[in-house]
């Protein structure tokens, strides 16, 4: 608390991006952990909480006649425009969020004071939930081709990687440790994925330092190796995943690419993704157009080609698109890198998986593929999402894009995956948060030294348990698109990439859709369901009844009056419904922003314990509260009134009173 | 809600005592009118040349006049040919499809219509003042933006009963020239003058519509392509001609059947109904941000991308709704 100067400033005002004119007043508080804004007098006390991981950047503008503003940018792309009364106060608040969002020690953070009041079991099941052992398992390693390996196990060949990496058989402890010296960062090739049908796999490294002309017999002996371990194909394909005139700049450096006259056996294939500081740039620019105020649509197509994100996204899915294809229709086995084999790496082995193996489509599987492929290897949270205060150039969107790679196929291919948006938006948003441990410091290493399990709690549990928010009404586990493996449309396919609203303008509600088709179906489904387990119950409860003889023939019809449910939903919809400013004309219109609900929906992230100003209480804050009431969803049995139409449905249930 | 062709004022300023009148009696004792004139002020101040013009403030004192100007004729043909061009192009980049989906400007098209209506539906709904829509001859944009108003403003026209009325209303009856309009479509290389695809921008938006509010029409998106098709080609003699006198003319109602029977019969009008609909009493305001407009790929894309994981959704959601 030592950093926090102004601890409590009142009568500022929080404005609404879009529409300056809407703002409401309340005081701000600054906490170890967040900031957090109540605004005065409404019976409900609507409070803004934001978490000092999410913080981006801080701008103190000039101060004009109504004060002082303060705009906050966050990691999740919500906006907070503040107006503090005093420029003295304004300056306070500044400096000591200038601070408070740059932590020098990992105990800074939200996850070693979050207390979510679990015991320390249930703590310990939680970061038991994803089993990376039993993964492997379920692909179908540890068999004759792939071993497990702990050379690993002090993590003395390569301290990024984890302490159990699978090899191929014939690869042994010797060719492991010279091939790693070969690669650089130590990264020596281990296995990412094997396909059980045909022994195709997918492995990961990172550049061998080959320079112009250096070799090393074990690294060419570590790729045979893999390629022996699919007796199918009697080559192997090495995607270098950097743009050729970049892998080719390397070599200058002493590192560079395999040679295909060096390797047998190998067809080397670039496929250009730009690097790290590339897409930061293009988040940069792709934010810009999303802050611009009433932007025509050509300034926001402009805006959108300019700043190259989707052509980026597009890049990483075709990336992974031929990675599945090689293993999937060709049978042939992968090596994937890129400088570092810990970025581009990670977001092309991911994408290829997702798109061979229906599991990591569900729930489950999916968390089970971040934990492999970005934890497990080393990809350097800390420095691409700053927990830390560090390197400005060491940020860069990498899981973003990744997330953002799923939600695309998510639009091309409805049915496929068991979880919905939310939960792709929620696990970017706690990539940031630091309020779990998950996604802390750069290595296995580190967040073992730091003793991460003891200290803090796994996300994964935390979604599990609420997990009801996040399943895809659509998802069926026997529906065609979610067995085997997907296959995305190759070309033409440039209009199937879509700009992520949900992601990008997160906190404007307005924006989007204003009817949920996924909460709304996933409340039909629901309602079946409890229709059918009643219609069970009370069927059963007729035969018992039937034989057991009864002289009474009192007979009570049960009616759900559906449509009044349904309706109470979409009723609760509409309030969040009013007009955006269409014309400046009108001056004397009460129109306001569409971010602005009649509930202030945009920038809430309520909680229901509302009333302590203790963060500890806030487990919830980082879910997205705001969305519609969906308290309607209220059981269907209760007393309804019996309908006119009582002989239309025919899964009313009639039974005997007693 | 009224709507009109702009008056006949000439370089001279004619006036006209009972077009005066007339507009002077739908207003009360001092109540106040919007005009939406769907021509830039410009452009309706330069029609006075030939005969045209506007409203002057002097002899209509209680009307106040709005421009919003809505691209109609040659420019929306242009439009249109250029996007149906750019979605068939297979090998452009990621750069060049953005490029020329902006360069096309058809979705700037379909955010100043939905604009529009949005301002004409505020004005009545929001300011309880009456509006009348007029362009240049009153058959394109006029009945583009009163057609989406009455969506925006009536559940009443939400429904699958009450959008085909609307249709026939603002539409055919108030004689948008659809032989003229819907002659060729986009890929014709003799585009005739006449010819410009008013009634798919305003398909468009009700497109817009129901992504922004899925559970609020009671039809869905294949009602949609059915009109599309049929305006430019039909075997329903619904959308022949020009107006009414026209069809009375070729005796359209004695030799030709009602596109609207067809689709109403029992075993073809579940194909066009929203499994997601319910009843919404409200007003829906839709969102005009770029980000909220999307481009119309069930119908631009139709026959390029492939839809069959996108029908299987449908199904999907059929069934799930359809289970309850």
């Amino acid at each position: 608390m030592e950093h926090i100067r102004m601890p409590k400033v009142e009568n500022v005002r929080l404005l609404d991006r879009l529409s300056s004119r809407r703002a409401v007043v309340g005081t701000l508080y600054l906490t170890a952990t967040h900031v957090i804004f109540v605004e005065n007098g409404s019976e409900t006390r609507k409070e803004t909480w934001v978490l000092h991981s999410q913080i981006s950047s801080i701008e103190k503008q000039a101060t004009t006649a109504t004060g002082c503003p303060l705009l906050i940018r966050c990691k999740n792309f919500q906006v907070i425009q503040l107006v503090i009364p005093q420029e003295r106060d304004c300056h306070d608040v500044y400096i000591s969020l200038i601070r408070l969002t740059r932590p020098v020690k990992y105990e800074e953070l939200y996850c070693f004071s979050f207390n979510p009041k679990l015991d320390k079991e249930e703590r310990e099941q939680g970061w038991k939930l994803v089993d990376l052992n039993k993964e492997y398992n379920r692909m179908g390693v540890p068999n004759n081709y792939w071993q497990i390996s702990d050379v690993n196990r002090d993590y003395g060949v390569c301290d990024s990687y984890p302490t159990e990496v699978y090899v191929p058989k014939s690869a042994t402890a010797h060719i492991i440790v010279g091939s790693s010296k070969f690669r650089s960062r130590r990264r020596f090739p281990a296995l990412s994925y094997y396909c059980k049908g045909n022994n195709a796999s997918i492995c990961r490294s990172s550049q061998p330092l080959s320079g112009f002309s250096a070799r090393c017999l074990e690294d060419e002996q570590m790729l045979q190796a893999i390629r022996k371990a699919n007796p199918g194909s009697d080559f192997i394909y090495v995607v270098d995943t950097r743009p050729k005139l970049n892998a080719m700049a390397n070599r200058a450096a002493g590192k560079g690419y395999e040679n295909e006259d060096n390797y047998s056996n190998i067809k080397f294939q670039f496929i250009g993704i730009e690097n790290i500081h590339v897409m930061r740039n293009s988040l940069q620019k792709m934010l810009e157009v999303c802050e611009l105020k009433s932007p025509s649509m050509s300034d926001f197509l402009w805006g959108l080609e300019n700043s190259g994100w989707l052509k980026h996204i597009k890049a990483i899915m075709d990336a992974g698109i031929f990675i599945a294809k090689a293993v999937a229709e060709e049978g042939v086995s992968v090596l994937v890198h890129c400088s570092d084999g810990w970025d581009r790496t990670a977001q092309v082995c991911s994408v290829a998986s997702l798109l061979l193996d229906p599991y990591y489509r569900t729930m489950k599987g999916f968390m089970v593929l971040i934990e492999k492929d970005w934890v497990s290897f080393g990809h350097k949270f800390n420095h691409r999402y700053g927990n830390l205060d560090g390197d400005p150039k060491e940020i860069s969107p990498v899981i973003d894009q990744f997330i953002e790679c799923v939600w695309q196929l998510m639009e091309q291919f409805p049915c496929a995956f068991e979880f919905n948006e939310r939960f792709l938006i929620h696990i970017q948003h706690h990539v940031y948060s630091c309020q779990f441990g998950n996604f802390l410091c750069n290595s296995q290493k580190e967040r073992r030294e730091l003793k991460i399990k003891e200290r803090t709690y796994s996300l994964w549990a935390h979604l599990w348990k609420n997990r009801a928010d996040y399943l895809n009404p659509l998802y069926r586990s026997d529906h065609s698109q979610t067995q085997g493996t997907l296959h995305p449309q190759i070309a033409p396919c440039n209009f199937l990439y879509k700009f992520w609203s949900g992601m990008y303008n997160r906190f404007e509600k307005g924006l989007h859709p204003r009817q949920s088709v996924t909460d709304y179906l996933m409340a039909v489904k629901e309602e079946t369901l409890q229709l059918e387990e009643e219609l069970e119950a009370l069927q059963e409860r007729l035969a018992n009844l039937q034989k057991s003889q009864s002289g009474n023939n009192k007979v009570k019809s049960r009616q759900q009056d559906r449509s009044k449910q349904f309706g109470l939903y979409s009723s609760n919809n509409s309030l969040a419904n009013t007009p955006q400013e269409y014309s400046n004309d009108l001056k004397s219109f009460p129109s306001r922003s569409p971010s602005q609900g009649d509930e202030d929906s945009a920038l809430i992230l309520t909680q229901d314990n509302l009333k302590s100003s203790d963060p500890d209480l806030s487990a919830n804050s980082d879910q997205e509260s705001g969305v519609e009431d969906l308290s309607c969803r209220s059981p269907s049995g209760g007393g309804c009134l019996p309908s006119e139409d009582s002989g239309k449905d025919s899964d009313e249930a009639v039974f005997l009173a007693g | 809600l009224l709507r009109s062709s702009q008056p006949l004022t000439g370089p001279n300023r004619r006036r006209c005592r009972e077009d005066e009148q007339l507009l002077g009696t739908i207003l009360d004792e001092g109540e106040r009118g919007f005009i939406i004139d769907t021509r830039s002020a410009q452009a309706a101040k330069q029609a006075r040349m030939s005969g045209g013009g506007t409203e002057p403030k002097s002899c209509y004192p209680q009307w106040r006049r709005l421009h919003r100007a809505l691209d109609r004729g040659r420019p929306l043909q242009e439009s249109f040919a250029r996007l149906v061009e750019a979605c068939s192009d297979p090998a452009l980049s990621m750069e060049r499809w953005l490029a020329r989906l902006d360069g096309s400007r058809w979705l700037s098209h379909v955010k100043a219509a939905l604009s529009t209506a949005c301002l004409a539906a505020q004005c009545l709904d929001r300011e309880d003042c009456k509006v009348l829509v007029h362009g240049a001859e009153g058959t394109d944009t006029t009945l583009l933006v009163t057609a989406l108003a009455q969506l925006i403003l009536d559940p009443s026209c939400r429904t699958l009963e009450g959008f085909q009325a609307l249709l026939q209303r603002e539409w055919i009856e108030a004689g948008h020239p659809f032989q003229l309009r819907c002659a060729r479509s986009a890929s014709s290389h003799a585009r005739g003058k006449q010819e410009a695809p008013i009634f798919l921008l305003f398909l468009d938006c009700v497109w817009q519509l129901s992504r922004q509010f899925p559970l609020s029409l009671e039809f869905g998106e294949q009602l949609l392509l059915a009109l599309f098709d049929n305006a430019y080609a039909s075997c329903y003699g619904t959308f022949l001609c020009n107006c009414e006198k026209e069809r009375s003319l070729c005796k359209v109602k004695e030799s030709t059947h009602s596109l609207w029977a067809w689709l109403n019969q029992p075993e073809e009008r579940h194909k066009y109904l929203n499994p997601l609909y319910s009843h919404n009493p409200l007003v829906i305001w839709p969102s005009v941000e770029p980000q909220s407009i999307q481009l119309w790929q069930g119908l631009f894309l139709r026959w390029i991308r492939p839809s069959q994981h996108l029908d299987e959704a449908w199904e999907e959601i059929q069934r799930l709704v359809e289970g309850n």
